[in-house]
């Protein structure tokens, strides 16, 4: 697949390379420090109802984001 | 000498500094631990080293106050050596931070350490080759075990500048250059820990899983701690030590001032914990008889939930309902904390982002999250009515919770951002670990407790005798008795209440209060007003404004929510 697609739309399981973080530079360099960044093949672990947090996988850092945060990491699966 | 220890959250900086120094740290498996900074010190080769445990922390560009904490430590010792501790599990993140260090030209040494937990999980690490590019000693350690250390501490003299070039934006691409040099992966299949991890985090079976957990703690809490009190300290409390006291107070005449302030009033002939009032009856009675047992209970369940690395996934979640209350599912750990004392459950909310977070938080806790003391208590004191009583006054608390945190989410200004929470892998709690951790939350609970306890009983006697609580509770009545239907004397408990919640709970005893009184009056001395100790915290970490704000909120609210029991519950 060619068309980036938002942590959301990804399922439980899949993984994708990070193509583009559409957030503000405050956010950009949070998830940079835990190692989330352009080119970076992460996986989705889970997500919660009612647009809870999404756990995701970057190398051997787990860490759970918010609903929002993980709509604005596009990544080509 | 001076040295930092810095590294992320979660990779055993407290552990290391536990170690080096003998000192006593809380360590735990979740990032965010230590909020605040401890300083320690060794001799090595004659030398005094004085050693800084800094909150960990992810970058130098902070994202919360504990970072910021981190930060400022950093450029407040410019002479200090940096030791840096990483984890050999997660090397490449861990070096994001030494990148930061390294461009801040400073002596560094490099500590490895969980090694062993790496080597378990089939990652092996080129030491050597990693010492080679970065140009500083990197020392591998089991900061748990202790192995390693000596080295490490040996080799602290041999600190220098690494040589190593790094600039902002190439960060990651050194990082790969380097880990393709120093690391090999084993590849190896799923663990049964790792699937139980991912389970715990899926929305089914991960409420389940927190449903049962929840449960099964405080049925262990209350197993242990009325076990303890009914098997050791009733017994102790009744037929060895009321005996001593009872001989002091022939000695002493059986009655008088000083009397009934050491030994207490008697009732019918004897002495009644309860009741008497005596500093060296109720006065020991109350924290090593009453509140002891279950403080003992809830800090080992808490501890054995911390070290086996389920606190961060239960905030994963619980942050869909946090969320609604402004806050987010990391926020739970304070409210945790503040099950056992309010004070340390305070200061953890420096792991919360905003200051809109860290207010709500802060006023939740000090609101609606009763402290073990003052649950002990109420425990003794309501549940002879059966477990209906206790369930009111806790159920009541949860009520307030919620609907205070909808209401503050709208009310204070600011942003409540996001969760953003590393998760760390489940761990096999140490034996000995959990045991210090016990006893260092059971020696501070003690030095924190005792004299308040004792002060408290002393000025209730005082304010007894003078007059005061007379005086106090026909000022407040027209609050205590019409709006909460409370007997007058209870106002000399809310007054004590400022001081020590569980006796103030105590004082409740001899008042002979129907369980609807005494319910509310529970749920009042939670509410009302924070005692001492969590009321210089939270001006601390609030300011004194905020402070007055929330102060506020608790007054008003306890006094509404006094006055809807006093209308909805029936007489009796």
């Amino acid at each position: 697949m060619s068309v980036p697609v938002s942590m959301i739309e990804l399922k439980a399981g899949e993984n994708g390379t990070v193509a583009t973080i559409k957030g503000g530079a405050g956010m950009v360099r949070k998830l940079d420090s835990l190692g989330i960044h352009e080119g970076k093949t992460i996986t989705k672990i889970s997500a919660q109802w009612m647009h809870g947090p999404v756990v995701i996988r970057a190398g051997a850092t787990e860490v759970a984001i918010g609903y929002g945060m993980a709509s604005k990491i596009m990544v080509l699966s | 000498m001076k040295i930092l220890l810095m590294g992320n959250p979660n990779v055993g900086k407290s552990a290391l500094f536990n170690r080096l120094t003998g000192a006593d740290v809380i360590i735990s498996n979740y990032p965010g631990t230590t909020v605040e900074f401890s300083r320690g010190s060794i001799k090595t080769g004659g030398e005094c080293v004085e050693i800084i445990d800094v909150p960990g922390t992810y970058t130098l560009e902070p994202t919360c106050r504990a970072e910021e904490i981190a930060v400022r430590i950093l450029e407040n010792e410019p002479d200090a050596i940096i030791v840096n501790v990483l984890t050999s599990i997660n090397l490449e993140r861990s070096l994001f931070l030494t990148m930061q260090l390294i461009e801040k030209k400073r002596p560094m040494l490099v500590v490895l350490n969980m090694w062993d937990e790496a080597a378990h999980a089939g990652i092996s690490i080129d030491r050597e080759m990693l010492e080679k590019m970065l140009g500083c000693p990197c020392m591998p350690t089991c900061a748990i075990s202790g192995q390693g250390i000596k080295n490490m501490v040996e080799k602290l003299g041999d600190a220098r500048i690494p040589e190593f070039f790094s600039t902002p934006a190439g960060r990651w691409d050194d990082i790969g250059r380097i880990i393709d040099r120093v690391q090999t992966v084993r590849h190896r299949h799923h663990t049964f820990r790792e699937r139980l991890a991912d389970a715990s985090v899926y929305p089914f079976p991960g409420l389940v899983v927190a449903a049962i957990i929840l449960l099964a703690s405080l049925a262990a809490i209350r197993w242990i701690g009325e076990g303890l009190i009914n098997a050791v300290l009733e017994p102790f409390f009744e037929n060895c030590w009321k005996p001593v006291a009872m001989h002091l107070s022939t000695a002493m005449g059986g009655q008088g001032f000083v009397h009934d302030l050491i030994v207490g009033k008697l009732i019918d002939g004897q002495i009644d914990y309860g009741q008497s009032f005596g500093l060296l009856t109720t006065g020991l009675f109350v924290p090593f008889g009453a509140v002891l047992p279950y403080v003992f209970a809830f800090y080992t369940v808490l501890s054995i939930l911390e070290d086996i690395g389920y606190l961060p996934r239960l905030a994963v979640i619980s942050d869909v309902v946090m969320h609604r209350l402004g806050l987010h599912g990391l926020a739970i750990m304070p409210m945790l904390l503040g099950f056992g004392c309010n004070v340390p459950g305070i200061l953890s909310t420096r792991i919360l982002e905003t200051r809109k977070e860290r207010f709500i938080a802060a006023t939740l806790t000090a609101i609606a999250v009763p402290c073990m003391s003052l649950q002990a208590m109420v425990a003794g004191l309501a549940g002879r009515h059966g477990v209906h009583g206790l369930l009111l006054v806790f159920g009541t608390l949860a009520v307030v919770w919620v609907v205070l945190g909808l209401v503050l989410r709208r009310l204070v200004k600011g942003e409540s951002p996001e969760i953003f929470v590393e998760i760390p892998p489940y761990r096999l709690p140490d034996l000995w670990c959990l045991i210090k951790k016990i006893a260092i939350r059971i020696k501070w609970f003690l030095k924190e407790a005792i004299p308040f306890v004792l002060l408290g009983v002393f000025i209730a006697d005082l304010l007894y005798m003078l007059g005061v609580i007379e005086l106090t509770g026909r000022i407040l009545s027209p609050v205590t008795t019409r709006i909460m239907g409370l007997p007058a004397d209870a106002a000399g408990a809310i007054v004590v209440g400022f001081l020590r919640k569980d006796v103030a709970v105590g004082m409740l005893a001899p008042l002979d209060l129907t369980l609807k009184q005494l319910v509310i009056a529970s749920v009042v001395l939670s509410m009302f007003f924070p005692c001492i100790a969590t009321f210089s915290v939270m001006v601390k970490e609030l300011g004194m404004k905020d402070m007055a704000k929330s102060a506020a909120i608790m007054v008003v609210s306890s006094i509404v929510v006094a006055g809807i029991l006093n209308l909805l519950l029936p007489t009796g």
